[in-house]
């Protein structure tokens, strides 16, 4: 029997690429005649556009260009009547201005340095207006967002009466995504009806499908390419303005256009995780069961969309508690529009939630641990059904004895080592298993070798070394003659990637068309091949890359070959099923930190982290293990450092750059460890795998202020946690 | 549009001091002539290149990769915007554009710089290794080996720039024990987080002892 390629530890397929630099991302592209962009953006934060003077611009050397909403082409989807008044920012639209950094210009040269400076020459006048950038300051304008309704399960407020009970407020700044790769896209008209770029995304048929709605153009007349992007966390999910006004520039010039959006702007254009407030009341008995949990959030938005995540959503599934209440509020701020971060709503949710239980489990006297395993839930307290598979109680017990639980003391401040204070701390994520729609086509040919094809992305995790791990189980033929091709508008349709569900839905695709493929093969040896004639193709057994039946044996090559067939290609879809509605599906993590906090200067130094995933089957350990210790990374860094600073008099950031915007460095980050559950989940697709991406992160903030907590005694609720909040 | 220098970038030698010289004499002179040009005449746009060529740029040689380069450059243009806009070497990469993340790191004089940090006039007559020379043919360095062997990436778009300082911080004898490698690759930032990884890939290069 041939050794399973899923599980094992295999190399990444494009490593070799990604080492020598060879990978190419979409601002290394240079199409014959490239121009180069730089945008203008407002110093205002609300008001008006009164003037733009360009002509100082336009005399500098090599300029060929400056487009604003005085001279933009029109935008065939910013005219359709839409009912919904916030519509997004329509980019040189209009002069109206909602957010400091939003881009009002474009100008475009013919060197990157003629264009950058060019952009300084632009003088704009505006029509100031009162801005409002404070979350905290802006409460009173929250509403509450039509398909977002208040949500209840038994009594509302239940906690108040409970035995043992508390209530905090817990809140999170802006963090941006922040991903190494500056946005930005390369966009070519190659004739007025037919667009070329190449983007910066999370999904390149939603980057087809957008441009289709905006410019009303036949879907195969945009081309989108994004075969490597540099990081993505979330805020390539959808199209931005910048990038619109790249594609009117270009279309302006007639040449391709590059736009590559500097580090400030990468603050200002492109989302980032809103700022939330949270209220968690929670009450339990006197022996830890719980019974009422009440949570609300209000979080920014833009006055121009109303961007909603699942912040409160953990609290109404995660434990056993009869009584359940949650509110969900948006406030809009002179700011661009969020999108979602890694881990996103939920991990800002799960902050409040798990530092919530650890509050409670103080107060009990209990360690919170102990009070987790007490109150979980067996089955889906939210969609009252069974879980497809849940090995949280195991997770816990990995964890608590890789971490060394017990040398934790029950009371906080107990432990010294080397003149620090030494905490521990835990936090469990959960995040929905979901699997989508996708196709994938499959290409054999007569050399024995297999490609492909799925118009799914890759921001990092390794999707195509896993789908080749697929692909080979599913045929037998040998990983390193199988190739998995994404990032192109022209491949078969398949989803964003997003909300950790890339191998569950593309690998399901994935492992179909292989099954599609032997079908054929089947077909073809049974209509033309003596020794398979007396066969029906599914009798026919398919074993490393060969057709068997009894002693007779074909290769697949021998049999295109034998056909005169110099390939065989076949598609197909695969979606999920009933089953979705039979079972609750989602992933599990369970994060524990060791920490020391130095009492004098308040600084915390992570000694120790072991993140479990119940993840379902671990495709690729290799891979998978790196997208564990990514999200332990980048949650460090929402513990401990990131926070976007607004001067609130201007509502501009102050912090707009990797110097003063901290994300973890190498010498911030401590060893991890990652352990995997990694027991097939039998229900949700045929691999059995859930997803990872987002149980990475969720939740893990909370488990280091908790051990800062248990370390110090004191209870940080408002991230980061930086030395002032424990001096 | 003709940004891109056209100077065949195997042309051996460069000029000697005189040679330039002579030019920056001949483009002061025709700065001269063209600040006494009636404006109109010096904004016309087809005018650019000419006067650009004569007004902006500046003659400067190096090697890069083991290549003799003889090139023109306007002195504002970084090191890392010549390599990728200019010379088409887009491995090193551009993060930040000031010098805080590490992704254009390349080696100049075997020294690790940033090199959004320099000027491409600068580098008169230094020696330039990038992601693309740091592999002889189809072998690859040990330290490029060790990345894939230890997954020391995800998104691969810090991988240039931590391969080209983790080959410094070895020559260096930075790459001591992991506390040490921690401390020096922290000018390099990683947001996918592969630190744990980079940092097992130095050590592997390290132990197996190596000529980098």
């Amino acid at each position: 029997m041939k050794k399973q390629a899923v599980g094992q530890s295999m190399d990444r397929v494009d490593g070799r690429l990604k080492v020598t630099g060879a990978a190419r991302y979409f601002a290394d592209h240079q199409p014959e005649g490239m121009l180069y962009a730089a945008l203008v953006c407002s110093t205002i934060s609300s008001g008006r556009i009164t003037a733009i003077d360009a002509a100082k611009a336009l005399r500098a050397p090599g300029v060929a260009d400056v487009v604003s909403h005085l001279n933009a082409p029109p935008v065939p989807g910013y005219q359709v009547e839409n009912p919904n008044p916030k519509q997004g920012l329509k980019i040189f639209h209009d002069d109206r201005i909602y957010s400091n950094g939003q881009p009002v210009a474009i100008v475009v040269a013919n060197t990157l340095e003629r264009a950058v400076y060019a952009a300084s020459l632009v003088k704009v006048s505006y029509a100031k207006e009162a801005h409002e950038t404070d979350l905290a300051a802006s409460m009173n304008k929250a509403f509450q967002v039509a398909k977002i309704k208040d949500y209840l399960r038994g009594e509302a407020d239940a906690w108040k009466k409970a035995p043992v009970n508390m209530e905090a407020e817990y809140n999170i700044p802006i963090e941006v995504h922040n991903p190494m790769e500056l946005a930005g896209m390369i966009a070519h008209w190659e004739a007025p009806d037919k667009l070329t770029v190449y983007a910066k995304t999370q999904g390149v048929k939603s980057v087809q499908q957008t441009l289709k709605t905006l410019f009303q153009l036949p879907e195969d007349h945009i081309t989108v390419h994004s075969q490597f992007v540099g990081g993505a966390f979330g805020m390539a999910l959808r199209i931005w303005p910048m990038e619109i006004a790249t594609i009117l520039a270009a279309k302006k010039a007639g040449k391709p256009v590059k736009l590559v959006i500097n580090r400030k702007e990468m603050f200002t254009l492109v989302g980032y995780r809103p700022a939330a407030t949270q209220r968690i009341g929670i009450g339990a008995t006197a022996d830890g069961k719980l019974t009422g949990i009440t949570h609300s959030a209000v979080a920014n938005t833009s006055p121009y969309e109303d961007f909603t995540e699942a912040i409160v959503n953990m609290s109404r599934m995660m434990y056993a508690c009869p009584n359940v209440n949650t509110r969900y509020q948006l406030v809009p701020l002179n700011l661009s529009t969020p999108v979602w971060m890694r881990g996103p709503g939920e991990a800002t949710g799960a902050f409040a939630l798990e530092s919530a239980i650890d509050e409670l489990a103080h107060k009990l006297n209990m360690d919170p641990l102990q009070l987790r395993i007490l109150n979980h839930a067996d089955t889906d307290p939210d969609k009252n059904l069974p879980y497809s598979s849940k090995y949280l109680k195991e997770a816990y017990d990995m964890g608590a004895a890789k971490i060394g639980w017990q040398q934790r003391r029950q009371t906080p401040r107990q432990l010294e080592e080397d003149g620090w204070l030494a905490g521990y701390g835990m936090s469990s994520g959960v995040f929905s298993a979901s699997r989508g729609k996708a196709t994938a086509s499959a290409t054999l040919r007569s050399d024995g070798s297999l490609i492909i094809r799925s118009a799914a992305a890759d921001i990092g995790p390794g999707t195509a070394t896993a789908m080749v791990q697929i692909a080979a189980d599913a045929t037998g033929i040998d990983v390193k003659k199988i190739k998995f091709l994404l990032g192109e508008s022209e491949y078969p349709e398949a989803p964003r990637q997003g909300g950790s569900s890339t191998v569950s839905t593309v690998g399901s695709a994935v492992n179909d068309v292989c099954r599609t493929l032997q079908q054929k093969l089947g077909e073809l040896a049974t209509a033309n091949i003596p020794a398979f004639k007396a066969l029906k193709p599914a009798d026919i057994q398919h074993e490393a890359g060969a057709l068997v039946s009894g002693t007779s044996r074909l290769d697949y090559a021998a049999l295109l070959q034998q056909q005169q067939l110099p390939e065989l290609v076949v598609a197909a879809t695969s979606q999920a099923g009933d089953e979705r509605k039979q079972y609750a599906m989602y992933s599990f993590s369970v994060h524990f930190a060791k920490v020391h906090v130095h009492p004098a200067t308040g600084v915390v130094r992570i000694k120790h982290i072991v993140s479990v995933a119940d993840s379902g089957t671990v495709v690729n350990t290799k891979t998978a293990r790196s997208q564990m210790i990514g999200g332990v990374v980048g949650g460090i860094g929402m513990a401990l450092t990131e926070e976007a600073l607004i001067d609130q008099r201007f509502g501009r950031y102050v912090n707009n750059n990797y110097a003063d915007y901290h994300v973890p460095v190498n010498a911030d980050t401590p060893p991890t460890d990652v352990l995997f559950i990694n027991k097939k989940d039998p229900v949700i697709n045929p691999m059995g795998a859930k997803g990872m991406g987002e149980i990475a992160l969720i939740g893990f903030a909370a488990a280091i202020s908790n051990a800062v907590f248990n370390a110090t005694g004191k209870r940080v609720r408002d991230l980061p946690i930086t030395p002032d909040k424990l001096i | 549009m003709s940004q891109a220098p056209k100077e065949n970038p195997t042309t051996p030698g460069k000029k000697d001091k005189h040679e330039a010289r002579r030019d920056f004499l001949k483009q002061s002179s025709a700065l001269m002539a063209l600040a006494l040009t009636p404006p109109l005449v010096v904004k016309a746009g087809e005018n650019d290149e000419a006067i650009a060529g004569l007004f902006e740029k500046m003659p400067v040689s190096m090697h890069i990769n083991g290549k003799a380069y003889q090139l023109s450059v306007e002195p504002r243009v970084t090191l890392l915007d010549l390599l990728r806009e200019q010379l088409a070497l887009t491995g090193t990469k551009k993060g930040c554009d000031h010098g805080q993340c590490g992704a254009c790191t390349v080696h100049v004089d075997g020294q690790r710089i940033n090199s959004c940090l320099t000027l491409a006039v600068m580098q008169e007559g230094k020696k330039i290794t990038t992601i693309e020379g740091l592999s002889q043919g189809d072998d690859l360095h040990p330290v490029q080996e060790a990345f894939i062997k230890h997954d020391g990436f995800q998104c691969g778009y810090c991988t240039p720039g931590q391969i080209m300082s983790a080959v410094a911080c070895i020559r260096e004898g930075h790459a001591g024990s992991p506390e040490e490698i921690r401390e020096f690759m922290s000018g390099n930032i990683c947001r996918c987080g592969a630190y744990d990884n980079i940092v097992a890939a130095i050590m592997d290069v390290k132990q197996g002892g190596h000529n980098v």
